[in-house]
């Protein structure tokens, strides 16, 4: 009995070291391959994006222009935004200002904006890259947690609802899955402040504490927004692992697991969740990417001064800077998120390089 | 949750035919199995979402007769209603025979008109969005996956690039710089539609993709059929089920969105009645009249979770291989 596997040991050995060796120049190849389309799909979103507000009729020297606006003051408003050239002049300047940085006026009214320029907010004058790079942070904290929650209690909801299926459990997750879906973020956020903060008095319901200054106060101010957006999430991938967890279960090789006398929790673990976790890892990364862009409804509901809401302000006041700026760079995110996920899979699942 | 849901799941597999029927089922049979509407019917749970759906399409209708019962309309003020604080007097936030849901803080305006009004606004939006989704994901993804080529695989990079656009985003910001003499319903409709197309384009192109190569779209093509009337009168037909289900699970999506959008304050503007925006409004004061909170909310979740009932158990009904839950 413990020959023929020794055999099968080394042989597996053997070829491992020799896929291994030529998988290092594949892994090169396949790493060199997808960061070139994912800078040029940057490029390409952000060309859109910028076309987008720059076309749009909101003319920002208009708006910091001032009263009265004659003709002079709003060309000068222009040049100094740079703004008084074709929108792909604009673009140009943008683009370089990310790269090399950029500076706005002359002389005693000059502005310099440094290397990632993503534009600068003469409204709240300070730069967006500034502005993003103060609030990320919270939007970080905020994200982060509610991820790592929802992606653990999800799937293990979702596995437990396969494995234990028909039975009251499994009823339990399909019905909390279909409500936590149906139901707004906000609305169980409101709820949660209303029961948890102000009936029951246990948590704080708004504000951030940063961590650097008091780790459990951060983690404390942070509970219900991750409990709440955790458990809203968690329904998703609970829906997804369940149904994709009924179909791998079903196949031919997990069959043959069973027959080999592997015990029932590793054929789950070891067997059937390798695969299932797969599209739940993409899932996860676009999830997570758009999250970091700005989880703008939970940052309002729980008043905490992130992405969303810089984005909101932005907005209510035409700071278009900021507006472009901060688009851009949640698209950014996502679509970083989404290369990572390609490139952590590829990694995982040889299938994908070929 | 019901006896043929119990069958259903333990039959072995492969799954069976449509007309096959498992013993135990036969003698709860009050319509055939093997129509659509039937198995529809023996799903409690679509029903109920199938007639809470029925439910507040009557009220966007009749929304108007619906809040006159009461003698009120959605915009007339009533401070009579409030007391000094400008919260609603009375128990409930005003509930009473006047004022069925009570009064809104600081105007006084008749919540349950509101309320019933609002679903016209969440329905417009919902399904026009959806209407605008569906129309450019089947034309984008029925197309790509019949020519191919390098259509294809622009269409395809577009779809993927969207899928993972920060749409919540994109919308905020375009509602911010939109022209004010552009119609804010419209606006919404055609921006939710337009981040709501890629998934639908990604199912239809990769079922066309499949239904090209079978016998009769080919003779079509062989008899000298032009494109036009192999895509629109061969292929389309074979789309319906999935445009139906995709609609129907696509709206909720898309009725939350509104709802969240106008919760934000980028939405729909004052004073037509939005259930998002009277949420957005009932922060302030829910500590004091969370009944302002409740009602718009109730509504926002009952009509989201019955199209999604409802859309789950079309697709069960549709494709009877699907297992209660698909992805």
């Amino acid at each position: 009995m413990k020959a023929p596997v020794r055999v099968v040991e080394a042989a597996r050995a053997g070829v491992a070291q020799r896929l291994v060796r030529s998988d290092v120049l594949h892994t090169v190849r396949f790493v060199a391959g997808r960061t070139s389309g994912m800078a040029l799909v940057l490029l390409i979103v952000s060309a859109l994006t910028f076309a987008v507000f720059v076309l749009l009729p909101a003319d920002p020297a208009q708006l910091a222009c001032g009263r009265p606006c004659t003709p002079e003051r709003l060309e000068a408003a222009r040049g100094y935004m740079g703004l008084n050239q074709s929108a792909a002049g604009q673009y140009l300047d943008f683009l370089r200002g990310i790269f090399v940085g950029r500076t706005y006026g002359a002389g005693s009214a000059q502005v310099d904006c440094a290397a990632p320029c993503l534009g600068y907010s003469f409204r709240l004058n300070e730069s967006v890259t500034t502005l993003i790079a103060s609030r990320l942070p919270v939007t970080f904290s905020i994200a982060i947690g509610a991820a790592v929650l929802w992606l653990v209690g999800g799937v293990a909801a979702g596995v437990v609802a396969a494995i234990r299926r028909g039975t009251v459990a499994d009823r339990m997750v399909i019905l909390g899955a279909v409500t936590g879906v149906s139901a707004p973020s906000y609305l169980v956020g409101l709820l949660g402040i209303l029961l948890f903060g102000f009936t029951l008095d246990m948590v704080p319901v708004s504000g951030y504490v940063s961590f650097t200054e008091s780790p459990v106060d951060w983690a404390w101010h942070l509970v219900l927004p991750w409990a709440v957006l955790a458990l809203l999430s968690a329904a998703v991938y609970a829906r997804l692992t369940r149904a994709l967890m009924l179909d791998v279960l079903g196949t031919d090789y997990i069959l043959t697991a069973r027959a080999k006398g592997i015990t029932e929790s590793r054929v789950i673990t070891h067997h059937a969740l390798r695969n299932v976790m797969i599209p739940v890892v993409t899932l996860f990364g676009l999830d997570l990417g758009g999250l970091l862009g700005g989880a703008v409804i939970t940052e309002k509901v729980f008043s905490m001064a992130g992405l969303g809401s810089l984005l909101l302000d932005a907005v209510g006041n035409v700071d278009l800077p900021v507006v472009v700026g901060v688009t851009l760079f949640s698209a950014a995110l996502i679509l970083v998120a989404n290369f990572v996920v390609d490139l952590v899979y590829g990694l995982l699942d040889p299938r994908v390089r070929a | 949750m019901t006896g043929h849901q119990t069958a259903r799941q333990s039959l072995p597999k492969p799954a069976p035919r449509l007309t096959d029927r498992h013993p135990d089922e036969t003698d709860v049979e009050v319509a055939p199995r093997d129509t659509l509407l039937g198995r529809l019917g023996h799903d409690h749970l679509a029903v109920a979402g199938a007639v809470t759906i029925v439910m507040s399409v009557l009220a966007a209708l009749f929304a108007a007769g619906l809040s006159g019962l009461s003698g009120n309309d959605p915009f007339r003020y009533h401070l009579d209603a409030l007391d000094p604080t400008g919260a609603p007097a009375g128990w409930g936030g005003g509930i009473g025979a006047a004022h069925w849901f009570g009064v809104e803080p600081l105007t006084g305006r008749d919540l349950f008109s509101i309320v019933v009004h609002g679903s016209r606004t969440s329905l417009l939006v919902g399904v026009g969005a959806t209407a605008v989704a569906m129309l450019i994901g089947v034309a984008v993804g029925g197309t790509a996956g019949y020519f191919g080529g390098w259509f294809d695989a622009v269409a395809s990079r577009v779809i993927d690039v969207l899928f993972g656009f920060p749409g919540l985003i994109f919308m905020i910001a375009v509602g911010a710089i939109a022209p004010i003499w552009f119609p804010r319903v419209l606006m919404l409709v055609l921006v939710i539609g337009f981040f709501g197309w890629p998934s639908i384009a990604r199912v239809v192109r990769g079922q066309t993709l499949e239904m090209r190569t079978q016998g009769y779209v080919r003779a079509s093509a062989a008899i000298g059929a032009g494109h036009a009337h192999v895509l629109l009168r061969q292929i389309l037909p074979g789309l319906t089920a999935t445009i139906v289900v995709f609609s129907t699970i696509t709206i909720p999506g898309t009725i939350g969105a509104e709802a969240a959008l106008s919760f934000l304050g980028v939405g729909v503007p004052p004073p037509t009645p939005s259930w998002g925006r009277s949420i957005g409004d009932a922060v302030t004061w829910f500590a004091t009249d969370p009944f302002y909170l409740l009602f718009p909310g109730l509504a926002l979740f009952l009509v989201t979770l019955a199209f999604n009932v409802f859309g789950d158990g079309l697709r069960d009904a549709l494709d009877p291989r699907s297992r209660g839950l698909g992805r």
